[in-house]
């Protein structure tokens, strides 16, 4: 019963579709659980989109809300998957003013050891993108902090399973009836 | 002149039409089969109003005097007939009456179609008059919906509609469409839908969960059967029979699966659940194998679940595998069609009796009979009591009515001694218990089934909450037989509020019109029962009225329904007082 909270990936397939996001959602609120992050994009399917989604629930939960999400009829499949099933990775962005470049020297090191993109520069600020872990963005983020940042966005967990999804097949397998 | 082009051109001619969109709706119901549609004209929906007009001779549209009325209407019928309920609106408040209907056929997985009018597609997003987001109120209480706002889209969006609300585990579809869609044209051609690629209506059942099954039933000393709605949505009625009669296990139903084996078959055993019988509740925690069928272990029938079947094998029958492990971990899953399923099963059980386990039931039956069902049926205090009502209705429709309740007290008692021959005869709201659901669905399942006895049995207070849809029994000339059961209370509630809330009656007091003079101001012929010795004749009376007839029975105001599970109880722990 006392079931451990862990952190699930949910990738759902879909058909693209106005109000599906609201589907989705409906059923995370129904059951108060909280969306850590969310990510919707075309996979690697023509016309069918993905959403990814990261929560903290017990895995008898995830089993669940698996099948309220299979349940819906322009849901295609869906599953979740732990942390260590998946490969996976966060993106963020810092606009930073440019002053600092060359009054804090230390700021070059940090977005060199960092592995960070600087991805435009002006008079004014310069913007860096950075791809990674969360803790690594984390980290990244209290380093530049002590400097200043002007903004700071994170995007929502992307990741890809390390077992197939036979969505696919599924499809094809539709189309050949 | 090319031929080739002359031939594809007469073709497309042949096989379309150049029509409104509001036409085409038309067209698409009638092609779906459609012949009687309730609801309720407004701005938004007026295109569609006027050809329903044009197509009177094909198509009876049935104005409810709500729009609730006309979404419950739409329920009646599809629960009686089995068929697609379809139900119309307008914009705004038109739809959103729709939806204790719509969410009611989405608990009971009862198969709708809802067409609300919407506002035109430029003024979507302006908060134009009567502009609902009824797409966004209606997704989570709908199996599907969708907004068309194209008159091109409607052939095949209104297809897949019908196809989705009726297919596998069935639901309400609600579809939102614009006025401009309505009134623009389209090339119409109409193309049943007969599969979406993202939805797997019906999953193929697995033979080996089936023999798992079997070898659990035909090593049970003490297996019992609890069976729901599954089995009348897959007509499984005949397979499910069989399997009881082969293998001689005792089989209680939930509410919504009542009347798929007929009451007096002797291997019924009855109701589980809050209100249901004390055997099959008390033996719920006796079997060692539990065989769930086209039911969803709704904690009105599981009470507790840590203390719920817990020393029983648990095989689990359903068309929808989320329903797989919900509430009730399963020992064998046989997720699938339950006529299939059923069907597969048969040949594999072994040919049993478990008498001395029938036994048990028909003991504690006994012992429910002395504490709670005589006085019921066969009071012996001055109060008319409502389950010597049933008795009567019972008597003189020879068990052959179809039963509509609303909720509550009534309901109860409606459900626990209603005698039914004939499956689909229990229509009540059972998932949403929604008071005022009786009457408008009395009106649907009549329409539905002109030659079959319909009885409502309403109590006082849900009788008040829909009680315009009389204009509907009159306007319609629908003979159901409605039945008040009036304590003058909000009896279900008020019964909680003595046992639990030391008889502190709040709010549930009710002080009621003259019953019988509103049924004559709708020109229904009607009576009032007050005394146990007018009882027999009047319901003789009402049920050989070739009309509509309104019957009021003036019964006992603090009576209970026991036996009782209460709420998070142990269905061990059920109560007889």
């Amino acid at each position: 019963m006392n079931e451990e909270i862990k952190t699930f990936t949910i990738s759902i397939y879909t058909e693209n579709n106005i109000g599906l996001l609201n589907r989705i959602s409906a059923i995370f609120q129904r059951r108060h659980i909280n969306i850590e992050s969310l990510t919707t994009s075309q996979s690697e399917i023509e016309g069918v989109n993905r959403f990814v989604i990261v929560v903290n629930i017990t895995e008898s939960q995830a089993r669940k809300i698996i099948g309220q999400f299979e349940k819906q009829v322009e849901v295609i499949r869906a599953y979740y998957h732990k942390d260590e099933e998946t490969i996976y990775t966060e993106s963020c962005m810092f606009k930073i003013k440019s002053a600092l470049l060359f009054e804090e020297p230390q700021i070059q090191n940090i977005i060199k050891e960092s592995n960070a993109r600087i991805v435009t520069v002006n008079k004014e600020f310069f913007v860096l993108e950075k791809s990674g872990r969360r803790n690594e963005i984390e980290s990244l983020r209290r380093d530049l902090n002590v400097f200043g940042i002007m903004q700071f966005v994170r995007a929502g967990r992307i990741a890809v399973t390390k077992d197939e999804m036979k969505v696919t097949e599924m499809l094809m397998a539709f189309n050949n009836q | 002149m090319n031929t080739q082009t002359a031939n594809k051109k007469q073709e497309v001619a042949q096989e379309t039409m150049r029509i409104t969109g509001s036409e085409a709706i038309i067209r698409c119901l009638l092609a779906e089969g459609v012949d009687i549609l309730y609801g309720y004209p407004g701005g938004a929906i007026m295109p569609v109003y006027d050809e329903l007009y044009k197509f009177r001779d094909q198509i009876h549209h049935v104005l409810t005097r709500h729009e609730q009325g006309a979404a419950h209407a739409a329920q009646g019928f599809a629960r009686i007939s089995g068929r697609v309920g379809v139900a119309m609106a307008t914009s705004g408040p038109g739809a959103t009456n729709l939806i204790t209907g719509i969410a009611d056929a989405q608990i009971d997985s009862t198969p709708l179609v809802c067409i609300t009018g919407q506002v035109f597609s430029h003024l979507l997003g302006t908060d134009a008059f009567q502009e609902t987001d009824i797409i966004g109120i209606s997704t989570p209480v709908t199996k599907w919906n969708c907004q068309i706002t194209k008159a091109a889209d409607i052939p095949e969006v209104l297809a897949k509609a019908f196809y989705i609300a009726k297919s596998g585990r069935p639901g309400p579809v609600l579809i939102d469409i614009t006025k401009d869609a309505q009134v623009s044209e389209l090339d119409f051609k109409y193309e049943k839908c007969t599969g979406v690629r993202s939805y797997i209506p019906v999953p193929k059942t697995n033979s080996e969960a089936v023999q798992a099954a079997a070898s659990l039933i035909n090593a049970a000393k003490k297996p019992m059967i609890v069976w729901g709605q599954g089995v009348i949505l897959g007509q499984a009625e005949a397979e499910l029979k069989a399997i009881v009669e082969k293998a001689g296990i005792p089989a209680a139903w939930t509410i919504l699966g009542a009347s798929a084996i007929p009451t007096s078959h002797p291997l019924n055993v009855g109701m589980v659940g809050m209100h249901g019988n004390y055997a099959p509740n008390r033996l719920t925690n006796e079997c060692d194998v539990l065989i769930a069928i086209g039911m969803r272990f709704d904690d009105r029938v599981t009470g507790s679940l840590n203390t719920y079947a817990k020393q029983a094998k648990i095989i689990h029958f359903d068309i929808d595998p989320a329903e797989i492990d919900k509430n009730v971990k399963t020992d064998v899953a046989v997720i699938g069609d339950s006529k299939d399923s059923l069907a597969k099963l048969l040949p594999l059980l072994n040919e049993n009796k478990h008498d001395s386990w029938l036994q048990e039931f028909k003991d504690l039956y006994a012992i429910e009979y002395e504490k709670v069902i005589k006085d019921d049926i066969h009071p012996t205090k001055d109060g008319l009591t409502m389950g010597e009502v049933l008795k009567q209705i019972n008597i003189e429709s020879k068990g052959n009515a179809a039963i509509v309740s609303d909720v509550g007290q009534h309901q109860m008692i409606a459900c626990r001694y209603s005698e039914f021959n004939v499956t689909k005869s229990n229509i009540t709201s059972g998932g949403l218990g929604t008071m005022g659901f009786a009457l408008p669905a009395a009106i649907g399942a009549k329409m539905a089934a002109p030659h079959r006895e319909v009885v409502a049995i309403i109590g006082d207070g849900g009788y008040q909450m829909n009680i315009q849809e009389l204009g509907t029994v009159f306007q319609q000339k629908a003979a159901v037989k409605i039945v008040v059961l009036n304590n003058e209370f909000l009896g279900m509630v008020r019964q909680w509020q003595q046992l639990f809330f030391d008889k502190r009656y709040a709010s549930t007091e009710m002080t009621n019109p003259d019953f019988v003079t509103i049924a004559k101001g709708y020109y229904i012929e009607g009576k009032r029962v007050t005394k146990r010795e007018e009882l027999a004749g009047a319901i003789k009376e009402m049920i050989a009225s070739k009309e509509s007839y309104f019957l009021e029975v003036c019964v006992e105001k603090e009576d209970n329904v026991f036996p009782m599970i209460p709420a998070g109880a142990s269905v061990s722990d059920v109560r007889l007082s």
